[in-house]
């Protein structure tokens, strides 16, 4: 899992990071991917939260993802007036659902955009955006 | 206790700008108020009601000081551009319920003369839930295409298959006069013009125009005594879809929870409807719509869209004003479906008109049909 360089400055928005999703974000900035799993009830949930919704358990464990998935669904970004991303059109928005079940928003990078397609098989890289924030995205699988 | 059936639409009026450098969006709502009212024939003496949404979270107390209101119920709700639709369900609740006599819904934006780019914008960080998207730049465009994609890939839809709906309500807009795009165009017109965000072509997204309009609802019993026939609300429902816990399918949209109770409650089938005013924010989303209410079988849409089906003459015309994609999309276009909607039962659309429409179906989507977004439908129909 090697790191893809971003040209500062960083221009587009940051996530925060609370007491909630700090689990999350800190993690990523170790370059590993996590989602939540209910101590008590087993579900899997993401993004994370501080209370399970569907036990309302607030004893909240951690899953260590394999980094592997597949495109649920993408699509070419051809425009975005918002600063950061009108610099690196076009862009590839992504829904990726992992080996182990959650789908979670990403971009498609180290791919041409015309090359990606649903099904594909991707791997995380992370993205250390800003000393801060590290961002997972995904790349074809090697 | 129900609501349904004891609540008539009894005034519309839809603003004829689509540019209007010169107003604000005040301006917008008070004339379009007046229009409603004159066309209810009430004076705005009579409202003990009122709602509307997109004024920010208590631009509702600014707007009544505005139209010098003193309203006994009053509704702001926020839900996108169905929150129209919602507060005629809200509204039949309240009028049934004894909460009021008059609600008067208003709307106004001057979204295109502020150049504000609602589908290409980059979105804030505002909710928890924003911080997990946001990031990797998800336009309002960008989430319906995923719902796009998705639909092509499952079902085999096509460009053309979604550039026909386009083709249809700018057939729909070239009759109205109103309409802010009225020349022709055709499939390959579509899948010429440049993609936004892939699958989805220009031509496959709402326009963008300034606008307002308003609503008056009252008792079904007022209402037969007032200026123009009414048009009673029959039945209606909400839903809110999300991610949940992280493993949405994206074609399990709001209306596919919405649109059943909608029609069960109204106590009618698919068959009863004689029209529909579906929130065509981008093609994908009739297609999307009409799948999840109902009207034919997922991955259906496409041919159920096709060869004209969803026009005038067709089996089941669809926004006969020209729509989101041809007529107006100030940014929350539920407004106009119910305004379109009534004045097809009433019979007063003209060249546009839908022969002896009994029923219609309004469905207003509001937010992001690929993240999170909210699903309206009311049935309307003849007293």
């Amino acid at each position: 899992m090697t790191e893809s360089k971003t040209e500062r400055p960083y221009r587009k928005p940051l996530p925060r990071v609370d007491e909630e999703s700090r689990g999350y974000w800190e993690a990523l900035q170790r370059h590993e991917l996590y989602f939540q799993r209910c101590r008590d009830c087993g579900t899997n949930r993401f993004p994370p939260r501080a209370v399970c919704p569907v036990c309302l358990s607030s004893s909240t464990g951690w899953v260590r993802a394999s980094g592997t998935g597949t495109v649920h669904s993408f699509t070419v970004t051809y425009q975005n007036q918002a600063p950061g991303f009108r610099d690196e059109l076009p862009y590839v928005l992504a829904v990726v659902e992992l080996a182990e079940g959650p789908r979670l928003m990403t971009n498609i990078v180290d791919c041409a955009p015309d090359a990606v397609r649903i099904g594909m098989a991707v791997e995380v890289v992370f993205d250390d955006v800003t000393p801060e924030v590290t961002l997972a995205k995904f790349r074809p699988a090697a | 206790m129900s609501a349904w059936g004891k609540v008539a639409v009894a005034g519309v009026y839809e603003h004829p700008t689509r540019f209007a450098p010169d107003k604000t969006a005040y301006q917008l709502h008070v004339e379009s108020a007046r229009g409603a009212l004159a066309d209810a024939g009430l004076a705005i003496g009579d409202v003990d009601a009122f709602f509307t949404s997109g004024v920010g979270p208590i631009g509702i107390l600014s707007l009544a000081q505005h139209l010098n209101l003193r309203p006994c119920h009053v509704d702001s709700q926020a839900i996108g551009g169905s929150s129209f639709v919602s507060h005629c369900l809200h509204a039949a609740a309240a009028i049934a319920g004894g909460l009021c006599e008059v609600a008067l819904v208003t709307y106004g934006s001057t979204a295109a003369s502020e150049r504000f780019a609602i589908g290409t914008g980059g979105g804030g960080l505002g909710d928890p839930p924003d911080h997990f998207e946001v990031p990797f730049g998800p336009t309002i465009v960008g989430s319906y295409a995923l719902v796009a994609q998705r639909h092509m890939h499952e079902y085999g839809t096509t460009s053309e298959q979604l550039a026909e709906i386009a083709v249809t309500m700018r057939r729909h807009a070239t009759m109205n006069p109103d309409a802010k795009y009225r020349d022709p165009i055709t499939v390959e017109h579509v899948l010429a013009s440049r993609v936004i965000s892939s699958p989805l072509h220009l031509l496959d997204c709402c326009i963008i125009s300034d606008g307002g309009g308003a609503l008056v609802l009252t008792s079904l019993e007022r209402a037969r005594d007032l200026a123009k026939p009414p048009v009673v609300i029959l039945g209606g429902a909400e839903a809110v879809q999300h991610h949940g816990i992280g493993r949405r399918d994206l074609l399990e949209i709001a209306a596919g929870q919405s649109g059943p109770l909608a029609l069960a409650r109204a106590g009618v089938t698919h068959a009863d409807v004689d029209c529909c005013m579906i929130y065509d924010s981008y093609t994908i989303t009739v297609l999307a719509t009409l799948e999840a209410l109902g009207f034919c079988a997922p991955g259906e849409g496409g041919a159920f869209c096709a060869g004209g089906r969803i026009g005038l003459g067709g089996a089941l015309p669809i926004n006969t004003d020209g729509g989101g994609l041809s007529s107006n999309h100030p940014g929350m276009r539920g407004m106009f479906l119910v305004i379109e909607a009534t004045k097809q039962l009433r019979g007063e659309r003209g060249a546009m008109q839908v022969p002896d429409a009994e029923i219609a179906l309004v469905h207003g989507t509001g937010g992001m049909l690929g993240q999170r977004h909210s699903g309206v439908t009311m049935i309307l129909g003849r007293p």
